[in-house]
């Protein structure tokens, strides 16, 4: 054991001096690997966070959303719903919800405007999601006017600026009375936009949601687990796509590896031949040519994937947004939340330094049955 | 120490360009002295040299050291026994350019396992007596022809094989080095070990040094 | 569900393994036919060149076979959101018919391999390279196992469509179901404990006294102990360790452990357990050959260091077991 780990320790040795004799060669080799590396990696590790955000903001809301249906569109709840459902069995909690969304044209950004018991705000005033505090330079007791779509002004004042650590839920939230919010946007007087209901335990929700659609046909339940089910699913296709199309590039880097591990220099040859011939077997160069191929791959992968980081996490994936985002529950402008799990990164791992090795196999073995009397001719 | 019973070699074969280089050679090469092969280039000095250092294989015929027949023996079996017991000084003394003679010296001995340290010092001592120690630290490439030589011999050294095989050494030499190279030599057969060179410098072959001397022509033995 | 990052990962990974043997296969094919060690041919020389690549090879799909696996049931976890019901791994899996028969024949393939690799290993220690003909027929039956394995998990992955309801550990390992991994979990713990340690005893001891002697018999019943030990070692884990672990009564999944949540344990438990039967088996796959002249020494010789290999694995993973059990907060067993 000793003897076979202070081999490979001069095995490493020797391939790191080769490697240093041989930048250029190796430079161009190293550029595509972190290249393929750094595009993989911001595209997972932007489809990851993305899953995150999902399903944190999922995670605060409630198990069942009913929505009423008219024509197969979403229209507002009318009177008497909530007492027609009544009380069903595992449901813990109905609740209407009275929300919508606001246009700013001072920022050019849509607002979500939320109605609370009156316990919670009293009327006239507002509470504030950070991100718009920001934008319209708000603070703690502040007046902010809004025009409402009917064209009639409206003063608030901010009783709060939630607080920042959860702004992707309350970046452009705004929360007000619900007096307020069926005054400000007109809202027909006991109707809801939708109604919520909590069950505690997840066995029940489907059996909930059957009951619901029983009772009232012309409504839709959502369930939490199906959104979530959903988002899941369409970023991993939407992932799955991108992918695929990059699946040329996974090729022709593999090309690349291929091409360049078997275009062995007049020197290379030189040199495997002189190893073999003052004593090192097939097998040896075999293994210092797998730790050399081993040094490039984690040298590249730890460049890439470090660039990418910075990439998704600090830059917003600027690269990949068009393509990935675009789904309506994101909001316009935040910053996501550095998420890496294992799983992305041995998926990565596949994507990349399999096809390296797989390509490199064969040209390392060519290399290494050099004839140890090449060297005598 | 070394005995060759009808060895031939055939290169391409089968192929329209097959090429015999050896018919046939039978030849005992006695342990501690030191054998020189003569004859002109394409006469197969070489490629015998390869066969008895265990660096390819006849084509047909037996090849015996110490006893043992190794003609048969798959190529990682002979490498085994090139790494003990041969050490190669070649006539382009093939070193690796761009690592440093102390790197180029510990290079046969990477596959045995020895630590570094151990083999750094062993390095050490064959510098020092080949007056080279100054020179270690130094690329290869800087150095002269002799020193070149040198280090190619202290790498033959490292492993401390039995046996010397020295292709053509000094036919990049000057005459002055061409001596050195043979007092060197003296001191192979003063410390026990057994030589095997090719050559048709007169000096090497005519030198007090060399005990007997083979004469070879198109793959054959002549008198010497 | 086939686009999906670690599905399309997985069959590639898988499709890859499969067409390098394919391509390989011709070659093997020259070598038995044409092997003739006595020879000094520049074919045989080409032969035996072409020896080396095999066994690279097969190293990188054990290699790969071993990752695939890892990432083959972080993935069924991963997805389990997809499935109405599955609440982990074990729940994807029971998607369809071909979950569980896919993970099965690609552990298979991971030990066959190592079996193969042992083999080869022994075989390129004697100087007449005596096993060559013998080993690469075997390779050539590895092939379609392989092949196999990649229809199955094609199918597998293929079949996969969210929303449909599957059961969950809870209900999978009730005990009501009539699958393997059911049977596994139904056994009382009680009696599940018995055989467990009763085989890790029994394949510790069968592999020291191998280790100890290096005879034919002790090393064919290492192969068999530690096939025994493998199975009761999942069975434990499945009736009784997992259990521990979780400190639930009912979670049966031999799977979450592997999960940040229960700290990596499983790696700890798993590492050794694979290791070690994998060097049992491959002790055992040596023996045949422990007649041939030019192996007779190197075989004991070899088949010795992997029992030590298989003893070591066995008690790491036994006494690491018991370790989380005894440190447990669960009461399954009253005193």
């Amino acid at each position: 054991m000793r003897i076979w780990l202070e081999k490979q320790r001069h095995l490493i040795d020797f391939t790191l001096a080769s490697l240093a004799r041989r930048k250029t060669k190796n430079i161009g080799l190293l550029l595509a690997y972190t290249l393929l590396v750094f595009v993989l990696a911001s595209l997972t590790l932007f489809t990851q966070a993305l899953r995150t955000e999902a399903t944190f903001v999922l995670a605060g809301s409630p198990e069942v959303i009913l929505q009423r249906m008219v024509a197969g569109r979403h229209d507002l709840i009318p009177p008497g719903y909530l007492d027609k459902i009544g009380r069903i069995r595992g449901v813990q909690k109905t609740e209407g919800r009275l929300w919508g969304y606001y246009y700013d044209p001072v920022v050019k950004a849509n607002y979500t405007f939320m109605a609370r018991p009156a316990e919670e705000i009293a009327d006239g005033h507002i509470m504030v999601g950070n991100a718009l505090a920001r934008e319209r330079g708000l603070a703690l007791h502040n007046t902010i006017s809004f025009r409402s779509y009917a064209g009639k002004l409206f003063s608030f004042e901010v009783s709060g600026v939630l607080s920042p650590d959860s702004e992707l839920l309350s970046a452009d939230l705004v929360l007000l009375s619900e007096n307020d919010f069926r005054k400000f946007f007109e809202y027909p007087a006991g109707h809801y936009t939708d109604i919520a209901l909590s069950v505690a335990n997840p066995q029940e929700v489907r059996t909930v949601a059957a009951k619901l659609s029983s009772a009232l046909p012309d409504s839709r339940p959502i369930l939490r687990e199906e959104v979530l089910r959903t988002y899941q699913s369409v970023f991993d296709w939407r992932e799955g796509i991108v992918l695929t199309v990059l699946a040329g590039a996974i090729l022709a880097f593999a090309i690349l590896a291929w091409e360049k591990a078997s275009g062995l220099s007049a020197e290379e040859k030189r040199e495997i031949g002189i190893l073999k011939a003052i004593g090192w077997e097939t097998g040896d160069v075999i293994r210092m040519k797998t730790w050399e191929g081993l040094l490039i791959s984690l040298t590249a992968f730890l460049l890439g994937f470090i660039a990418a980081y910075v990439h998704v996490f600090h830059f917003g994936a600027a690269v990949f947004e068009p393509v990935l985002k675009g789904w309506s529950v994101l909001y316009p402008k935040f910053t996501l939340v550095p998420a890496v799990d294992g799983l992305q990164i041995a998926t990565l791992f596949f994507f990349t330094v399999f096809p390296y090795t797989a390509a490199v196999l064969v040209p390392i073995w060519r290399a290494a049955i050099t004839d140890p009397d090449a060297v005598m001719r | 120490m070394i005995e060759l019973s009808s060895i031939k070699k055939a290169f391409n074969q089968g192929q329209p360009n097959e090429y015999w280089a050896l018919h046939g050679i039978d030849l005992t090469v006695e342990a501690g002295k030191v054998t020189a092969f003569r004859g002109p280039s394409g006469s197969g000095k070489t490629t015998l040299l390869t066969i008895v250092g265990c660096l390819s294989r006849p084509t047909h015929g037996r090849v015996r050291f110490k006893g043992e027949d190794i003609s048969g023996l798959p190529e990682r079996f002979l490498t085994d026994i090139r790494r003990q017991s041969f050490g190669f000084v070649f006539q382009q003394f093939n070193l690796i350019k761009g690592l440093s003679a102390l790197e180029n010296v510990i290079l046969p001995a990477f596959p045995t396992g020895r630590p570094r340290a151990e083999l750094v010092a062993a390095a050490g001592e064959l510098f020092d007596q080949l007056k080279l120690g100054h020179r270690s630290a130094a690329k290869v490439e800087w150095l002269s022809g002799g020193e070149q030589q040198r280090v190619a011999i202290a790498r033959a050294l490292i492993n401390n094989p039995e046996v010397i095989i020295a292709d053509e050494p000094t036919a990049n030499l000057d005459t002055a080095l061409s001596r050195e190279f043979m007092a060197i030599l003296e001191g192979f057969t003063a410390a026990g070990k057994t030589v095997l060179l090719t050559s048709h410098d007169p000096l090497v072959v005519e030198s007090s040094a060399v005990h007997r001397v083979v004469g070879m022509r198109d793959g054959r033995l002549v008198d010497g | 569900m086939l686009f999906q990052p670690a599905i399309i990962a997985l069959l590639m990974a898988a499709g890859v393994a499969v067409l390098m043997l394919l391509a390989a296969a011709p070659f093997a094919v020259q070598v038995i036919r044409h092997w003739d060690i006595a020879s000094g041919s520049e074919r045989q020389l080409a032969l035996e060149r072409r020896t080396y690549l095999f066994s690279t090879l097969l190293s990188f799909v054990m290699l790969v076979q071993l990752a695939a696996l890892l990432l083959f049931v972080f993935n069924a976890d991963r997805l389990s959101v997809m499935f109405v019901g599955a609440m982990c791994a074990v729940g994807t899996l029971n998607v369809n018919d071909y979950g569980f028969p896919s993970l099965i024949a690609q552990m298979a393939i991971f030990f066959l391999a190592a079996m193969w690799l042992a083999i080869n290993h022994v075989d390129t220690q004697a100087r007449d390279y005596p096993l060559v003909r013998i080993k690469y027929g075997l390779l050539l039956l590895l092939l379609p196992l392989l092949a196999g394995s990649f229809w199955l998990e094609f199918q597998y992955f293929s079949g996969l469509k969210a929303n449909v309801i599957t059961s969950c550990c809870g209900s999978l390992f009730s005990g009501e179901a009539k699958t393997i991994a059911a049977e596994a979990s139904g056994l009382e713990p009680l009696p599940a404990i018995w055989l467990f340690y009763g085989a890790m005893i029994a394949a510790i001891g069968v592999a020291l006294w191998h280790w100890r002697r290096g005879g034919r018999t002790s090393g064919y019943l290492l192969a068999l102990a530690s096939a025994g030990a493998f199975i009761a070692a999942i069975t434990g884990v499945l009736s009784f360790i997992s259990l521990y672990i979780y400190e639930h009564p009912h979670h049966h999944c031999p799977f979450c452990i592997l999960k940040p949540e229960y700290d990596y344990l499983g790696y700890w438990l798993y590492v050794p357990l694979f290791v070690a039967t994998a060097a049992g088996l491959g002790a055992g796959a040596v023996q045949p050959f422990a007649g041939v002249p030019s192996l007779a020494k190197i075989i004991p010789f070899i088949s010795r260091r992997f029992s030590g290999l298989t003893v070591a694995g066995y008690i790491l993973f036994t006494a690491l077991a018991t370790g989380f059990v005894l440190t447990s907060n669960l009461i399954l067993i009253e005193h």
